[in-house]
This record gives C-alpha cells, sequence and structure tokens, in this order.
C-alpha cells in the first residue's frame, strides 16, 4: 500500500516538473502565435511588398504610409555604431584580460564588467540624453538633440560587457600548448596574439559579435530617449531617427485600441524584430556548438 | 646584416609592449565609462535624494515629485515575479537535469530555452499585452506585469539552476539511491541543498534583471503617473524604471535631476543584490 502510495507520487511530481519545463516551449509558441495573427491581419490590409520595401513610415500621421525601410535603416544605424563602439574595445579587453592581465587584476575587472552588463537599460538611456549627446555637441554642434550617433554609442557600452567576456571565454579555451610553442620559437606577445591566439579562438569571437549584433538591434530604451521618434531614412547619424523598438514603444505609449491596424503595426514590426534575432542567436549558437567541439 | 636583425628584435619588442599597453587603455576605458557614468549620476541626482523624495508621489512641480509609488510598485512587481518564476525556474531545471530522459524532447527544450534567453524584452512586452492584459483581460495590473516579468527571467533562472544542479557531484546521488531514497528524495533532500549556492546567485541576477527591465512594463501599459500604492494583484502601479524614464523624457532640467536621483536609488538596490549574489557564490565554492 505505502509502495505503490509512494510510486504514484513520485509519477505525480515528474509530471509537474516536466509541466514547468513545458512552459518554456509555451512560451514560444505563444510569442509566435501572436506575432504571426495580427501580423496576417495586418498584412490583409498593408501589401507585404509595400510593408517590406516602402521608404515612408507614417502610421500615426495622414496620410499613412507603411514602408519598414526607414524603420530597418534607424536601427541599422545603431547597430553599426554601436558594433564599432564594442567590438573592437570588447576584443581588446578579451585580450588584454586572457593573455597578460594577472590572477588579481583578473578578478578586480571581471566585477566592474558585471557592473556595467547590470546597469538597466533606462539609466545608459539617461546617460546618452545628458551626457554623451552634450560632448557629441561640443565637436559637432549642428547635432540634433536625439540623434543616432549618441544612442549607438551608449548601446556599445552597453553590450560591451558581454562581448568581451564571450571573447574572454574563447581566448582562455584556446590550449595553452599552442602559445607556449609559439613563445619557444621566439614569438613576442603580440605575435603569438594576433596570430596563434585570436585565429584559433576566431569562430568564438566571431559568436560573440553575432550575439552583441542581436543585442543592439533588441535594445530598446536608450535608443527610446536619446535616438528619437522621427522614422527617417537617413545614413547621417547626427539625425534624428526611430528604430524598431522605439517604434513599438512610442505606440504603446499612447492608447491603443486593440483591433486597429494601429495596433496591428506593433505585432508586424515585432516579428520582424523577433525574426532576425532568432536567426542571429541561432546562428550564434551554432558557431559556438561547432567551436566547443574542436577543443573537446 | 646582424644589427638590422638586432634592430628588426628590438622593433617587434616595441610593436608588442604597445600592444599590451593599447589592450590594457582599452580594458581600463571600460573602468573610466563606469566611473563618470556613476559620478555624473550621483552628481546630478545627489541634492534631490532625501526623505521627501523616497515618502512623496509623483507630482507636476519637481520639488514636491518623489517615487513612493514606484518604489512600492517595483516591491509589488518584484515579490509577485519572484513567487511565480522561482519555483517555476527551479523546478524545470530539476526536471531537464535529473528527471529527463536525454534524447529529442529534452533536447528541443534546452535548444527553446536558449532561445528564448536571447529573445528581446520588448517581445515578451508584446506577448504580455496581448495574452495578459487582453486575452486573459487582467488589464494593467501588477499580475499582469509579474507574470510578463516571470516569463522574460524563466530562461535566467532555468539556465543558471541547470549549470548548478549539474555541478552537483553525482556520488551524492549514487549514495542515497543506494540506501533505498527515491528520485524524489535524493533531489529533495541530496542535490537541491548542495546545489542552493549557484541557483540563489542565479535567482538574485534574474531579479535584479527583473527590476531593471523597462520596455516590457511599457507595453503591458504600467502607468506613469500614479499616486496611489498598489494594494492588491489586480491594481494599477508603475515601477522605478517606468518613473526614471517618464523623468528622462520631459524636456525641463529638473525633472531630468529627479530622475539622476531615482537611478541612484535603482542603482543601490541592484548593487546591493549584485554583492549579495558574488557572496553567496563565493561562499559557496569555499
Amino acid at each position: 500500500m505505502k509502495q505503490s502510495h509512494i510510486r504514484y507520487s513520485e509519477k505525480l511530481l515528474e509530471i509537474l516538473f516536466f509541466l514547468c519545463a513545458a512552459i518554456s516551449v509555451v512560451t514560444t509558441i505563444a510569442v509566435i502565435v501572436v506575432l504571426a495573427v495580427e501580423t496576417y491581419g495586418f498584412l490583409k490590409q498593408v501589401p507585404v511588398t509595400e510593408f517590406l520595401f516602402g521608404t515612408l513610415w507614417t502610421p500615426l500621421l495622414e496620410p499613412k504610409s507603411y514602408g519598414l525601410l526607414p524603420l530597418l535603416s534607424g536601427t541599422m544605424l545603431i547597430v553599426v555604431g554601436a558594433s564599432l563602439v564594442a567590438l573592437p574595445i570588447g576584443v581588446a579587453s578579451a585580450v588584454y584580460l586572457s593573455e597578460y592581465a594577472s590572477d588579481k587584476t583578473r578578478r578586480m575587472l571581471k566585477p566592474v564588467l558585471e557592473v556595467l552588463a547590470g546597469i538597466p537599460t533606462v539609466v545608459y538611456g539617461f546617460f546618452a540624453l545628458t551626457f554623451v549627446t552634450p560632448i557629441i555637441k561640443i565637436f559637432l554642434p549642428e547635432t540634433h538633440v536625439f540623434n543616432a550617433a549618441s544612442a549607438a554609442i551608449v548601446v556599445g557600452i552597453m553590450v560591451l560587457p558581454m562581448v568581451a567576456s564571450l571573447c574572454d571565454d574563447a581566448l582562455r579555451a584556446v590550449p595553452a600548448s599552442l602559445r607556449e610553442g609559439a613563445y619557444s620559437l621566439g614569438a613576442t606577445s603580440f605575435e603569438v596574439t594576433t596570430r596563434v591566439v585570436l585565429p584559433a579562438g576566431l569562430s568564438g569571437i566571431f559568436a560573440a559579435f553575432v550575439l552583441a549584433i542581436s543585442r543592439a538591434i533588441g535594445e530598446t530604451m536608450a535608443v527610446t530617449l536619446a535616438a528619437g521618434a522621427t522614422p527617417n531614412l537617413t545614413l547621417n547619424p547626427l539625425e534624428s531617427i526611430q528604430t524598431m523598438t522605439a517604434y513599438i514603444v512610442q505606440v504603446s505609449l499612447g492608447d491603443t485600441p486593440a483591433g486597429t491596424l494601429t495596433y496591428q503595426t506593433l505585432f508586424a514590426v515585432a516579428a520582424v524584430l523577433f525574426l532576425i534575432t532568432l536567426v542571429l542567436n541561432i546562428a550564434a549558437n551554432s558557431i559556438m556548438k561547432r567551436f566547443q567541439e574542436v577543443y573537446e | 646584416m646582424s644589427s638590422s636583425a638586432e634592430s628588426n628584435l628590438a622593433w617587434r619588442h616595441r610593436k608588442a609592449a604597445v600592444f599590451k599597453g593599447f589592450c590594457l587603455t582599452v580594458t581600463g576605458l571600460a573602468v573610466v565609462i563606469l566611473v563618470v557614468l556613476l559620478y555624473q549620476v550621483s552628481v546630478i541626482g545627489l541634492p534631490w535624494l532625501d526623505g521627501q523624495f523616497l515618502s512623496s508621489f509623483p507630482s507636476r512641480f519637481p520639488e514636491k515629485a518623489g517615487i513612493k509609488s514606484a518604489l512600492a510598485g517595483t516591491l509589488w512587481l518584484v515579490s509577485m515575479t519572484a513567487m511565480i518564476a522561482i519555483p517555476v525556474g527551479v523546478l524545470a531545471a530539476v526536471y531537464l537535469e535529473e528527471y529527463a530522459r536525454p534524447g529529442r524532447v529534452t533536447e528541443f527544450i534546452n535548444i527553446n530555452i536558449a532561445n528564448l534567453a536571447g529573445v528581446p524584452s520588448i517581445v515578451y512586452g508584446i506577448l504580455g499585452l496581448a495574452i495578459f492584459v487582453r486575452f486573459f483581460a487582467l488589464e494593467r495590473s501588477v499580475i499582469s506585469g509579474a507574470l510578463t516579468m516571470s516569463l522574460l527571467i524563466l530562461p535566467v533562472i532555468i539556465i543558471a539552476a541547470k549549470e548548478a544542479i549539474r555541478a552537483v557531484p553525482s556520488s551524492l546521488r549514487q549514495a542515497a539511491y543506494a540506501v533505498g531514497a527515491t528520485r524524489w528524495q535524493v533531489v529533495k533532500a541530496h542535490v537541491l541543498p548542495s546545489a542552493m549556492p549557484g541557483i540563489l546567485t542565479g535567482i538574485i541576477l534574474a531579479l535584479s534583471r527583473a527590476i531593471g527591465e523597462t520596455a516590457p512594463l511599457i507595453m503591458i501599459g504600467a502607468l506613469t503617473y500614479v499616486t496611489f500604492i498598489p494594494e492588491g494583484p489586480m491594481d494599477e502601479f508603475t515601477a522605478l524604471p517606468i518613473q526614471i524614464f517618464n523623468w528622462t523624457s520631459r524636456p525641463q532640467q529638473e525633472f531630468h535631476e529627479l530622475a539622476s536621483a531615482g537611478i541612484i536609488v535603482l542603482l543601490v538596490v541592484l548593487l546591493m543584490m549584485n554583492a549579495l549574489a558574488v557572496y553567496i557564490r563565493n561562499r559557496g565554492t569555499r
């Protein structure tokens, strides 16, 4: 009697735990269904060619126009700018951490990176608006109050800790014997790093880059606060622009009734955002997996 | 000939020294940025940070404004998120590490969790808006916010808990099984207690993420101007990052200064949680 009771409750617990794990799958399905249904409703009214290739995004003004390209170009400006900041600095810090720093220095620097990574994005937005933009204006007075450049710089700072720590992991996974071999042939630390360690860790570094780009695309608060709310098909980082994420925030700050076309634009834009980041994340994960196998 | 080889060697060493200096400088830059950011925020915000600021509701007049409702809202939000996300996250990790048989389904769930961790937070906000606010008609309530935040931090908790559980030596489990313990008894009495420091660290970091997130709360319609304290899970609310966002997006200098003061409070809370996580992690590894 007791025995079967125990077996019963054991099975029940297992099912309960499985349901907890299954919530993650349900979440994914819910995201896909929600985005797909509303995007479908949106595309019934706006032709997909206009949505993807139109050059004017004015869903909140008359005449309404639903061309995504200005939001995409805004997002790309942020991504390019943030990459210019985060990728070189991230790799150089990773090289310092893994090739030069003593254990003691590492233990001091790692928490700094962790704190930088833990600062909320709204704080970076404040920083961009009140500190970075005034500095840019000193050098380039024609800069707008809201501009892509200052948002891109702080987004770069935001993703920097992630790039540095993922690259650090990649470089530290390079076997010490490779370095020792090169040093014993008389190579300098510069030559060992650039010709042996970096090439060996390249796939890990590349995965870090892809993840950083994905993060920059999905970043919301800093670009909402600092980059402006002007869908603008431009390559000039000193102008006000709007990213996909900032548009979503702009609409939800107002009161948009469900079922309207404006409400559906939220989901259409979010669907594009979701697809782009999903592809990048899957790519990064598969690159990392391959690179892990090499050294196991 | 040999002198040119020597000068070449000197050149190579100089290049290496310059490179090392460059990497050090750039790494130092991260520290400088952190210091500048903290300095900037403190200089602007500290004069505003007093008892009146902590105990007042938001106001149109900067000198009367405070973060009482934002603090209360954040407290509500975090406690409810913790009540939902911690049990679900830890038990999901227990299932994946201790119960699930290796195979396609388990592999799929694991990949799925890794991908969810990379989904932009604003997409969770959209999900919360469509599912919790509209479909389940929970409106702009604390519970809508907490459910949305829970989905957002679940992958973080699950991944951290999984790692902590995997680090538990299997000899512990085998010893318990050998004396006749059931699977749940093994998990409850041995695996979870010894994985606890790692799990707690993950939970604290996940909750500090929930405290700092702004975008999903804007999506589900957390209000920006709240002059009351939520009294139940169905009440409307605001939160600290929302209040900071609201003040930052106003043009007046005084509101930017208020935002700074709010940021100081937010960062102090987050730094304390971070320190607690580091403390637990260090004690656990000893």
